[in-house]
């Protein structure tokens, strides 16, 4: 192992970054050492991947420093980046989906060596060299975008090793793989480590970070709350510096009574190649969690109910009507809701004020008539939901655009519920929220699901789970595994089942 | 590799990347359909007649497949075009003065960087749509060649263009079938963006830009630098379009041009290029200008109004454009597949 007292090959100071107006980075610093596997711990949103992205010179920090072997490097490009021996695994890989495996390999090293030409042929060797060196099997004449996610993540796990890292990010770079590959990359990681790489790996898997970090980084909300030897900590500190509080495990959970006829029935889901054989219900007012690791199916499954994707076979049926497959309109008819799990991109009008935001799923039901709107009612609902969810925005005529992540979270969640759903599918209701915010939605949840509403919620914060369903589905390579009811539910468990 | 293997790789090279061999067999079933409903097309006459009327769209299309690789769609070239020639010939003939042909293709090509500059600035600094910036500048470049350089036709060329307008790389005089000589500079720019877009780090990036910008970014691409010398370059490539028209037509008229682009565009995308971006081929590009030509030529023969051909151009991009979006969709299902690498 490399001596402690060596120099650090690169040093962030104080870093600030701020996005429209929310602080992603508050005053960070952090080391790095050659030889060390450096732990950045963080819930999502905590900042991890902004801090990734300035110190790769893809975003520029509004205040602060970056050091390489101790010299400040003022304006980082991310090509300057690449020749100082910085490398990103980014957690989308950023790959070229158009381009081969092997040009994807081979393309950043030749910019990083300010090559003018490039030779298809030629540059093939270096990406088998780096492919055999990893003992992995990888098709170098594919095009990347007909490679599986676990493909992709070798592919851009070999792209970053072809070149000459010298500190290497990783961020979640064993999300999409199997225990086997996991194990190997490993075997790598200490390989590197060996050779005096300083890699800093970002993984939401904490036993993963404690079994190859020897440092930790814990960022939350933007801030450095925590820094130390990998040693001191466990599953369950590590947790509690991240999070700000205990393992949250209470639960509060809505009594269902008896149970009566479900309001949701799935049969014998089936779609090739994402998932297969699903069947759950859900009953009036239950809080149903699904969870599995990305990439599992999990998505696919409620992106199906919602008639986004069309299932081969297999029947939903709401109150007893089947729905037809495949078709978002007769899934919003039978009084289906969905969230989606990019809520900026997908479920809002940015530039539209908070008020625009919350009445544009409900339009219909709000006219006078068949043509006419009424204008009274829609100012009642969204002044309505606009206190009721606690939206912190100085009026409702503020674009959306201006709000915190959480308070944009809640626009959505007043826009389906102004449409009075029945069944309110969440993909990922809290990701990129902070943990205030995410109570009061977890409340806001409650409340709804209380007056008989029923709910579907994708997550893949376990405690979250566990702190609000009724119950939990585990998903993995498209099928369901496990069930755990009311008296089961329990974080460990999930967390051993999702992963096995 | 055993023959099994060999045939397996055989099979999707023919058809091409971006299905040239489809296209190939097309406009060889077209030709022997044109053979046998009327006499005088299979000849050389009519080939060399297609080759002359190919020439000034394979030029645009060379410089509006860059554009559509990078992601993005041009439809201001053919505006470039026509400034860029048109002024070099309007200042020759004002000036009296002849600087050569070498001389007018360096003033032509550095109008056409310098409209193509304006294009890619907006472009590139400040992320604009493409296709409404070159909307814009479309009319803008139109509006001061019209207003500031000159409306009136011009019947007489500088001497050095007005030799190439006659000069034949091969003439049968017995069928009045001649190929102009300017086949020869359409082949080696041709080649020359062939070349460049396979084997240079240029060429690479505008590929990569095409298939997904941000990454492109991380992976260290100057991506606005590049994104500004591909839009001079289109412009460039324009104008020698602009240029070859003039010369053809032994005339220059400021209203040409402009209106072909549909024809240009239409033949880039039937040649495989994905108008999202980031795929596209210069055989493809030439097959799809090929077709288009071969396509106009034959209605005229069977005396179908020209009228027609707009419409019958207008319906193959949409029939090519509904393919990629066929295949597209077909792509991004095989995708989802699951991880299905046991532990």
């Amino acid at each position: 192992m490399a001596e402690r007292n060596e120099a650090p090959v690169l040093e962030v100071r104080g870093i600030v970054k701020v996005f429209g107006g929310v602080t992603a980075l508050d005053g960070v610093s952090m080391s790095l050492l050659p030889g060390r596997v450096h732990c950045l711990a963080g819930e999502n949103g905590s900042g991890k991947s902004t801090l990734i992205k300035i110190i790769s010179g893809v975003d520029t920090p509004d205040a602060g420093e970056i050091l390489i072997d101790g010299e400040a490097m003022s304006g980082m490009t991310p090509a300057r980046a690449l020749r100082a021996g910085i490398q990103v695994i980014y957690q989308d890989f950023s790959l070229f989906p158009n381009l081969t495996v092997a040009e994807n390999i081979v393309l950043p090293a030749a910019i990083a060596s300010r090559k003018k030409l490039f030779n298809r042929a030629r540059s093939r060797p270096g990406a088998q060299r780096i492919v055999d060196e990893l003992g992995l099997t990888l098709d170098l004449d594919a095009d990347v975008e007909k490679l599986s996610v676990a493909d992709r993540q070798l592919t851009a796990i070999c792209r970053a090793l072809v070149q000459d890292a010298r500190i290497l990010f990783m961020d979640e770079p064993t999300t999409a793989l199997t225990h086997s590959e996991v194990a190997r990359l490993f075997g790598l990681v200490r390989k590197l480590q060996e050779r005096g790489v300083a890699i800093v790996f970002v993984s939401h898997k904490l036993d993963e970070v404690l079994e190859v970090s020897h440092d930790i980084t814990v960022l939350r909300s933007g801030q450095l709350v925590a820094s130390g030897d990998a040693r001191e900590y466990s599953v369950q500190s590590l947790t509690v510096a991240m999070t700000g509080r205990d393992v949250d495990t209470t639960r509060l959970v809505n009594d269902l009574g008896k149970r009566g006829a479900p309001l949701l029935e799935v049969s014998r889901l089936d779609l090739p190649g994402a998932f297969t054989d699903i069947s759950f219900d859900l009953a009036p007012g239950e809080i149903l969690g699904i969870t599995g690791l990305l990439g599992s199916g999990r998505g696919e499954i409620v992106e199906a109910l919602f008639g986004l994707l069309k299932p081969e076979s297999g029947t939903v049926t709401v109150n007893g009507a089947a729905l037809r497959p495949g078709s978002i309109r007769s899934s919003i008819s039978a009084g289906i809701g969905y969230v989606p799990e990019d809520r900026l991109t997908q479920g809002l009008f940015l530039e539209k004020s908070i008020a625009d935001n919350i009445i544009a799923g409900s339009l219909d039901s709000h006219a006078r008539g068949k043509v006419v709107l009424s204008q009274k009612r829609i100012a009642e609902t969204i002044s309505t939901l606009f206190t009721r969810l606690r939206i912190k925005a100085p009026s409702v005529a503020a674009p959306v655009r201006s709000l915190s992540g959480g308070n944009a979270q809640r626009v959505v969640l007043a826009k389906w519920l102004a449409t009075k759903p029945k069944i309110l599918i969440l993909n990922g209701p809290t990701v990129g929220v902070d943990v205030g915010s995410k109570n009061e939605i977890l409340t806001i949840l409650r409340d709804a699901a209380r007056e008989g509403m029923g709910v579907i919620m994708i997550s893949d914060d376990v405690p979250e789970l566990v702190s609000i369903c009724n119950r939990v589905l585990i998903v993995r390579r498209g099928s369901l595994v496990a069930e755990f009811d009311s008296e089961q539910i329990e974080a460990q468990r999930i967390q051993e089942v999702m992963a096995a | 590799m055993t023959l099994a293997q060999r045939m397996k790789t055989l099979a999707p090279r023919l058809v091409g990347a971006n299905n040239e061999g489809v296209l190939a067999i097309i406009i060889v079933v077209l030709i022997i359909v044109m053979s046998l409903l009327s006499p005088s097309f299979f000849t050389v006459h009519t080939l060399f007649s297609i080759v002359r009327s190919a020439l000034v769209p394979s030029i645009l299309a060379i410089a509006v497949l860059l554009v559509i690789i990078s992601g993005g769609i041009d439809v201001s070239f053919a505006a470039i075009a026509i400034f860029a020639a048109y002024t070099t010939v309007h200042l020759a003939q004002q000036g009296q003065f002849d600087p050569g042909i070498i001389g007018i293709l360096l003033f032509a090509c550095a109008i056409g960087a310098v409209l193509g500059f304006v294009n890619g600035a907006v472009i590139a600094r400040f992320r604009l749509p493409t296709l409404i910036v070159t909307l814009a500048t479309q009319g803008i470049f139109r509006g001061i060649l019209l207003v500031y350089i000159g409306s009136r036709y011009i019947a007489q060329l500088p001497d050095s263009m007005a030799g190439l307008s006659t000069a034949n790389l091969i003439a049968i005089d017995s069928s009045r079938s001649y190929l102009p000589l300017l086949v020869v500079p359409v082949a080696v720019i041709v080649l020359i963006v062939a070349w460049m877009l396979r084997r240079t780090m240029f060429g690479r990036g505008i590929y990569a830009i095409g298939g997904d910008t941000e990454a492109a970014r991380r992976a260290g691409f100057p991506v606005v630098r590049f994104q500004i010398i591909l839009y001079m370059m289109v412009g460039a490539i324009a104008a020698i379009g602009g240029l070859i028209h003039v010369i053809l037509n032994r005339n220059a008229n400021p209203q040409d041009i402009v209106g072909t682009e549909l024809d240009v565009i239409a033949a880039v995308v039937l040649g495989g290029a994905s108008i999202f971006g980031g795929r596209g081929s210069v055989l493809g590009t030439v097959l799809g200008v090929v077709l288009v030509q071969l396509i106009n030529n034959s209605l005229l023969l069977m005396g179908v109004p020209t009228a027609w051909q707009r419409a019958a151009v207008g319906l193959l991009l949409v029939v090519g454009v509904g393919i990629q979006a066929l295949s597209a969709r077909r792509a991004s299902r095989r995708t989802f597949v699951l991880d299905t690498v046991e532990a």
